[in-house]
């Protein structure tokens, strides 16, 4: 019989305590190496759509928030395009880097509110962000979505969201508003109300 | 020209990979460490107790930021010089670290953003939280980075790191590592992991290397050292693969895109 050649992945290591100095030196206080840290504007110019704050804070099982923690998200821009993909909005990367402050924990990201994506069948999935999460004790990166608590319709026929199955949980995947463009995500690694992860 | 007189400024190019293909495959969980591993105390809180939710990849996972290199400095993949005030650089055994970024169909990875981070050669990671008493070297940052070229080569400069104890058991200590954090060309490939080096004892020792449950895959972390690639009388090269998720090719996968 024919053999099938293929490698594996290599596995992951956790990032550790320190993923600053590699991912964001000048937040780790090492300064002169990089003229600034990746990820940090994820706005460049006169991008279109509606700007939000993204706040939020991982806490472990037993309900301290991680203070080592680093966040990245990936999203498409307000017209639902990622950048790379034809028309997408030129002023902005879709990608951002955040580490928890070092003292309370809390992460914040300037974006935007993204438009829709197609999922593979054509049907729209609702406004995501796509969220992964990095830390000490964290043996694989873990990945999840923030979705909006202000988008029922959408939400309702989305085709990832249908997939869960204990529907109590589905929550844990809802930034909820808090005004002035702003929501909250706060992240739980274990627990109650353990924030849904994806294997994708 | 100083260090620093060099750098360039360094934003995020307004692009991104739009890789051609159906879904990425299934990434297979029982290679990777499981989350929770007690031996590895951090682990017991920070880890989810549930079953992660599948679902086939979509555009938000077959997409992802993509970097250009006229983005970094010269100096970013010489970590012996890129932090140093003195022209000698980091004071520590000289190695070029350099392999490729594969996927899992052998293919490489181009232009894939790859960051390390490491200790000095005494063990000591600066860092703000970092309280080892071997001493930080003046001339040492610890981070480098470098984008694979149109084959998935990558390579950089550096001093070899040394061995460190941490708290975790009564007496734990971490092989010689380099941290690596590797983007791929998708959100969905997305890894961070390590380098170890051939033949250091510490390896077998060490809670966070026992997180992966074979020792094939163990092996497959551990870069070897390349004499023929060596350069005379000044730095060894250890030579280190990294393969990232590969992606189905069948034509039988056409997404209907915006519908």
């Amino acid at each position: 019989m024919q053999r099938i050649e293929r490698l594996k992945e290599s596995p992951s290591q956790t990032a550790g305590p320190y993923v600053h100095i590699g991912a964001l030196p000048n937040f780790a206080g090492i300064e002169g190496v990089y003229a600034q840290d990746l990820g940090h504007r994820m706005i460049l110019g006169d991008a279109r759509g509606e700007r939000i704050t993204l706040r939020g804070t991982v806490y472990d099982g037993t309900g301290a928030a991680l203070r080592d923690a680093m966040v990245e998200i990936w999203q498409a821009d307000a017209a639902g395009k990622y950048a790379g993909q034809d028309g997408a909005d030129p002023a902005f990367t879709g990608w951002g880097r955040q580490a928890g402050d070092m003292e309370t924990g809390e992460f914040a990201f300037e974006t935007l509110k993204p438009g829709p994506v197609p999922f593979r069948d054509g049907r729209l999935m609702a406004p995501h962000i796509s969220v992964w999460i990095v830390a000490r004790g964290i043996n694989l990166g873990l990945q999840t979505r923030i979705y909006f608590a202000d988008e029922q319709e959408a939400n309702a026929a989305d085709p990832i969201l249908s997939r869960v199955e204990h529907r109590d949980r589905i929550g844990t995947l809802m930034a909820q508003p808090e005004g002035d463009g702003t929501y909250r995500f706060d992240i739980r690694l274990q627990g109650e109300d353990e924030t849904i992860f994806f294997d994708i | 020209m100083s260090a620093f007189q060099q750098k360039q400024a360094v934003t995020q190019t307004p692009g991104g990979h739009v890789a051609p293909g159906g879904g990425l495959y299934a990434r297979d969980r029982a290679w990777h460490p499981a989350a929770l591993t007690p031996a590895y105390k951090t682990s017991v809180a920070r880890s989810p107790s549930r079953a992660p939710i599948s679902f086939p990849t979509t555009v938000s996972e077959e997409t992802g930021p993509v970097f250009t290199r006229d983005l970094l400095g010269s100096l970013d993949a010489d970590l012996i010089h890129n932090y140093a005030k003195s022209p000698e650089g980091a004071i520590g055994p000289r190695i070029v670290v350099q392999g490729r970024v594969l996927d899992e169909d052998g293919r490489g990875v181009p232009h894939s953003l790859v960051e390390v981070w490491q200790a000095n050669a005494g063990g000591r990671y600066r860092h703000k939280k970092e309280g080892y008493l071997a001493p930080l070297d003046p001339d040492f940052g610890g981070c480098g980075r470098c984008i694979t070229d149109e084959f998935g080569n990558y390579e950089f400069r550096t001093i070899q790191p040394g061995p460190y104890p941490w708290p975790n058991g009564p007496n734990d200590w971490r092989p010689a590592h380099i941290h690596f954090s590797v983007f791929g060309q998708s959100w969905g490939q997305r890894l961070i992991t390590q380098m170890y080096f051939d033949g250091d004892p510490m390896i077998w020792h060490c809670p966070i290397v026992g997180t992966i449950p074979s020792r094939e895959g163990i092996e497959s972390l551990v870069a070897r050292l390349d004499m023929a690639a060596t350069i005379p009388m000044d730095a060894r090269v250890y030579r280190f693969d990294i393969v990232l998720r590969g992606r189905r090719q069948t034509l039988f996968e056409n997404r209907m895109e915006g519908l």
